[in-house]
């Protein structure tokens, strides 16, 4: 699909000694690390060290206590990340092909359904609400926003929970060809998704 | 598809499909009905105080939809999809607020023509009662925005938005309230027109600094 990628500038981040801090307590302190162009890291940690958290600064949703998340070869960096979340952002009564529709007009992209349903195993499912849905076929759903606009980065927060074999080789695919156009991955996950992640970053307890 | 035609049709869609939208026009011609039952059978008080509880009923069915407006958006992780949106979070707040007018404003300004006839009010006032209603309902939906983002992250809410908006409903309520009552109705009109658009200018606005504040 030509839509995804590649990205022709290189994009890359850069995670500058980092402080965050959650309802007064300090999660961690001065985490840097760089992903370049074409890179899959890992983030490990124990429950509650900071996972998510570091995910949602980069996305730009938390503000960092001190240090900065740096975004080089992207245009907009409020517009270089997908973020999924431990929240699939489904809403139970709208059907498949509705939330694909709605995120191809908020992402800008192009929600060229059939193949969206078909990468996803969601073809039989497309016009049935999500509250019949399964939480598999939900988090797939929710992986589809990854497919429908092409950005820069991904940012996936335990993607494979729910997700069945086929899921988990479906994904895998997915990083993969995104790694190839140029894309940057950053996933905390608590086993590995299978994936040869190029770094590994260790969140201090 | 814009950002915004894109959110609108989702939010109509999910008021319809949870059945959210029926609910207030319920309340209301259910409060509204009530009234006259409450107040006895003198037609002559009834055609004096009845019209304008319109507007108490209509601030009460708006007010009462307000809770989960945005605690779904952050409890589903919806609201970090709209963060990440092309269209700035302003633009899909009044995309939201303008949903949220279709399906809930102008169905309570409409059937607002019923009601206030039921209340002993002229019939040559209703369409003037449906007029002041549309731009009412707007203005309530407007400042109800706000209240809804800035108490999105509390559970049980509902008490402490109606503290922050109830004061905010007052003008419109007051303006209303004459139009229904068949006083200075052009300069009412006017008035409730300024409710309207300032509340549709500033609402939006001020829900979205207060829903990126609690995105955190």
């Amino acid at each position: 699909m030509s839509a995804r990628g590649p990205f022709q500038d290189k994009p890359s981040i850069r995670v500058e000694a980092l402080t965050l801090s959650r309802g007064g307590r300090v999660l961690f302190e001065g985490l840097s690390f760089a992903a370049a162009s074409g890179a899959y890291v890992e983030v490990h940690g124990s429950n509650g060290s900071g996972k998510t958290s570091l995910l949602r600064a980069i996305a730009g949703f938390l503000k960092p206590s001190a240090g900065q998340v740096a975004f080089d070869g992207v245009e907009e960096p409020a517009l270089a990340t997908h973020y999924v979340g431990h929240a699939n952002a489904v809403k139970r009564e709208a059907s498949v092909r509705d939330h694909l529709r709605y995120w191809a007009g908020l992402f800008g992209g192009a929600a060229s359904e059939d193949f969206i349903a078909q990468t996803l195993d969601l073809g039989r499912v497309l016009t049935l609400p999500v509250r019949v849905l399964s939480q598999g076929q939900a988090r797939r759903i929710a992986l589809a926003r990854l497919i429908i606009a092409p950005r820069p980065v991904w940012l996936l927060d335990e993607p494979a929970a729910s997700l069945d074999e086929s899921g988990k080789a479906v994904l895998n695919e997915l990083i993969a060809s995104h790694r190839a156009s140029g894309g940057v991955v950053v996933a905390a996950v608590h086993e590995p998704l299978g994936a040869t992640p190029s770094q590994i970053v260790r969140v201090p307890r | 598809m814009s950002a915004f035609r894109a959110t609108f049709q989702r939010e109509l869609l999910l008021l319809w499909a949870g059945g959210g939208a029926l609910a207030p026009l319920g309340y209301f011609l259910g409060a509204t009905m009530l009234v006259p039952l409450a107040m006895g059978p003198d037609r002559a008080l009834l055609a004096v105080a009845g019209p304008p509880l319109v507007w108490i009923a209509a601030a009460l069915a708006v007010l009462a939809m307000l809770e989960r407006l945005f605690q779904a958006d952050l409890e589903d992780g919806s609201l970090d999809q709209m963060l990440l949106s092309r269209a700035p979070l302003e633009l899909i707040m009044f995309a939201k607020g303008a949903a949220l007018w279709c399906a809930i404003g102008l169905p309570l300004a409409i059937a607002g023509a019923p009601a206030a006839i039921a209340l002993q009010a002229p019939v040559e006032r209703a369409a003037m009662i449906v007029v002041s209603l549309a731009l009412g309902t707007a203005a309530f939906i407007g400042v109800g925005l706000v209240g809804a983002a800035v108490t999105a992250s509390v559970k049980r809410g509902g008490v402490l938005i109606a503290l922050i908006v109830l004061p905010l409903f007052a003008p419109p309520i007051i303006f209303g309230a004459s139009v229904a009552a068949g006083q200075d109705v052009g300069a009412a009109i006017s008035i409730l027109a300024g409710c309207a658009l300032g509340a549709a200018a500033i609402g939006p606005v001020a829900a979205a600094a207060a829903l990126r504040l609690q995105a955190e």
